[in-house]
């Protein structure tokens, strides 16, 4: 599109792929051997073991929930799946000493550049483990810790081992204990009180391998009146088989702390995308999910936020495309558990040709609480009739002391409206872009700044995609 | 060359013919009005010359500059240089006007140039101002909740930035109140010259008063059937479309 600056990149900017060969490798299939391995390999703690073990049980006792979601998850073969691959456990602090091909993939993706730029931080995973992990030196001694799942389990137990399984119980879902029995990689990250980090953490997940699951796994801790933002973005090689990335997000912030946690999905459409988040925020504290689905063959994701201290509040904004053969299964949950605790969900979806969108939404405002808000606004918009648009929300709100608001749209881009576009010289695909960047402008304002033209350039590939 | 000729255009829609041997040569630097009744054809003709895809071009030729416009998509033929400013505008949510006009400017950028902004809104502010449009404008999006009015005077706006080499304006007078269409008549006069030709689509000789056109030519059932100077848009609505179309075509010009 025009007013967006002119980056020149290729249209599928993560659909590369380089050889390379693995250390460590669990094999295909999920079994006891596998979770041994794994547990193995990191060298953990017997509790964490046996949390792998507790969690295997119930990913196979739970049913796939085809009740209510997509009976496009029965085309998950569990047992076609490498659940672990690495060069090793320990990531390098300087892209240096980071293995060639792994380097040459995320200076593909333009991370070591941002780094320069904007970032306080960076964890760049590639299939299992982490490759790179480093942070500003300032923020280390400040006694921000910002590490990988299995650092952070293995060197800092006091402060993980509580909160980690707590937010996002095992099995809150199937996916959860699936993420729980296997998980690895992702990031733990604590910042201590009163300490604001004023530039965001990143992490980037990469798929390098085919018939491959990652399951990463980010604990991230505020401490009273903290602050802190963190980015992850994903990309994978377009294969013709499916992969599954499972993860399982769990944030807390305690008293007064600030927690804002951004995605940028942008998984090829092979890409089984079951994500858990869920932030526990306490008295005064504030939990925000940015989350932005673009890629992927179908994902589930609802982020949630469980207000459980007075004056706490939540906040979801998302934006979700679905393109032909896409269905984006997103939405939010918010738990009111004290008073005075306030939410709010705006969520904005694309649905182009035979892409689907469904939103579905929780608001839960039991009885006994007083002066809970809640605000929802739902918007879809379609690209054409084939599109297909689903809204799903529940509010349960008990009790006449709360306030709830919510408002829902469906909205077309008319053949009229882009006729009358093109008529003043615009490319029925930038006409197109215009369009769909007025429908999420006024969300995407809300966004940082890096973080908003990013977005930006990628609606804009997307849409470069759709036409013809 | 300097012309947009149209010459024995046949358009259907669904199957049905609405233009019949429709033909007509606006020569650049002129105003042509072109008059008739409801339903005659005169917005299939701007939208089939647009390259909109409901109008079937069953045959016949439309040049701009020599160059046949008939089967090239809207937006080339829109950057070849014809613009229509549309009896009923679509609305644009989310999409401020100065965003649309400056992506519909870059759009035109020839490769090697950039876009101006500064440039821009000084010129986009100066055309609002004569077409006495808010400067707030500028941040609303495109049609959205405009009054008849505001749409139409938005539609000359988008003309005088993108400086079209041909200009057929479709019924911009109809819900324009008289100050408003004074408004909108100084603009167009104020473009008039050498480099750009117009046609005037309207049914009402009313805005004839304040944009004197070089030649009048009547439309009915598909086709022109008379054509003369200005004086025939006051024959027109003196004797009224019956009696005017009734005499052979061509008979006073
Ligand atoms: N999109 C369309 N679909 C079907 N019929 C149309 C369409 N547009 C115009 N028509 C028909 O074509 C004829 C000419 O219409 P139009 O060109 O709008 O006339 P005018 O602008 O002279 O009033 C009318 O009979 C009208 O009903
Ligand atoms: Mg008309």
């Amino acid at each position: 599109m025009a007013t967006t600056p002119d980056i020149n990149i290729e249209r599928d900017q993560g659909n590369f792929h380089y050889d390379t060969t693995y250390e460590y490798d669990a094999g295909v299939g999920l079994n006891d051997q596998t979770i041994d391995y794994i547990s193995k390999v990191k060298e953990e703690d017997e509790w964490v073991h046996d949390f792998r073990r507790k969690a295997l049980k119930i990913f196979r006792d739970k049913p796939t929930p085809t009740h209510w979601a997509s009976k496009d998850l029965e085309n998950i073969h569990y047992d076609k799946i490498r659940y672990y691959l690495s060069k090793g456990q320990r990531p390098s602090r300087t892209w240096d000493e980071v293995p060639e091909e792994v380097k040459n993939t995320f200076e593909r993706l333009g991370i070591p550049e941002k780094e320069r730029a904007y970032l306080a931080g960076v964890e760049a995973q590639f299939d299992s483990e982490a490759s790179y992990s480093n942070m500003k030196e300032e923020l280390a001694k400040q006694g921000v810790i910002f590490v990988g799942s299995t650092e952070g389990l293995m060197k800092y137990p006091e402060i993980f081992r509580k909160w980690f399984g707590k937010v996002i119980p095992i099995g809150d879902n199937k996916f959860s204990a699936l993420n729980s029995a296997v998980f690895s990689g992702g990031s733990f990250i604590y910042v201590p009180p009163g300490v604001k980090v004023k530039q965001p953490l990143q992490a980037y997940f990469r798929i390098n391998a085919e018939n491959f699951g990652q399951f990463e796994r980010t604990l991230i801790i505020a401490d009273e009146g903290a602050e802190v933002t963190y980015m992850e973005g994903c990309t994978a090689p377009k294969f013709e088989t499916t992969t599954l990335h499972s993860a399982v997000v769990e944030l807390v912030a305690l008293k007064g702390a600030k927690i804002q946690y951004i995605t940028v999905q942008n998984w090829s459409a092979n890409v089984f995308n079951l994500v858990t988040k869920r932030g526990l925020a306490m008295e005064d504290a504030e939990v925000k999910w940015i989350d932005c689905n673009i890629g992927s063959r179908l994902t589930m994701k609802y982020p949630g936020v469980v207000m459980r201290g007075e004056g706490a509040r939540g906040e979801v904004l998302s934006i979700a495309l679905a393109h032909d053969g896409q269905h984006q299964d997103t939405g939010a949950k918010m738990v009111h558990a004290a008073d005075k605790t306030a939410s709010n969900i705006i969520s904005k979806s694309i649905s182009i040709g035979q892409g689907r969108s469904t939103y579905r939404g929780i608001v839960a405002m039991p009885k006994h609480l007083k002066g809970c808000k809640n605000n929802t606004e739902c918007d879809a918009l379609l690209i054409n009739t084939n599109s297909r648009t689903d809204t799903y929300p529940a509010i349960t709100v008990r009790g006449e002391q709360n306030t709830v608001q919510h408002e829902a749209s469906v909205s077309k881009v008319s053949a009229e409206q882009i006729f009358y576009m093109m008529q003043r010289g615009l490319s029925e695909e930038q006409a197109m872009s215009l369009s769909v960047n007025g429908f999420v402008n006024d969300l995407i304002r809300e966004f940082p700044m890096e973080y908003s033209v990013e977005l930006k350039r990628l609606i804009d590939l997307e849409m470069e995609g759709s036409v013809g | 060359m300097n012309t947009l000729e149209i010459k024995n255009l046949n358009v259907t829609i669904d199957g049905q013919r609405i233009l019949k041997d429709f033909s007509l040569t606006l020569p650049k630097g002129e105003v042509h009005a072109l008059m008739g009744p409801n339903g005659t054809g005169k917005s299939t003709l701007a939208k089939a010359l647009s390259g909109h895809e409901d109008y079937e071009i069953e045959s016949g030729e439309a040049l701009l500059d020599g160059e046949d416009i008939i089967g090239m998509e809207p937006d080339e033929i829109a950057r070849a240089g014809l613009f229509m400013a549309f009896q009923y505008p679509s609305e644009i949510p989310g999409v401020t006007i100065a965003n649309f006009i400056r992506a519909a400017l870059t759009a035109r950028l020839n490769e090697g140039e950039t876009f101006r902004a500064p440039d821009f809104y000084k010129e986009l502010y100066a055309r609002m101002d004569e077409l006495k449009i808010d400067r707030k404008f500028t941040s609303r999006f495109v049609n959205e909740g405009f009054s008849g009015g505001e749409k139409k005077r938005c539609e000359i706006l988008q003309m005088a930035m993108l400086k079209p080499r041909y200009a057929i304006m479709d019924e911009t007078d109809s819900g324009l109140d008289i100050d408003a269409l004074k408004i909108v008549a100084e603009g167009v006069n104020k473009m008039r010259g050498p480099d750009l030709g117009i046609l005037i689509i309207t049914h009402y000789q009313r805005l004839l008063n304040y944009i004197v056109p070089d030649k009048v030519h009547v439309m009915a059932d598909g086709a022109i059937v008379r054509s003369g100077g200005p004086e025939l848009a006051l024959e027109l609505e003196e004797k009224g479309y019956e009696s005017v179309t009734a005499e052979p075509a061509g008979a006073s010009s």
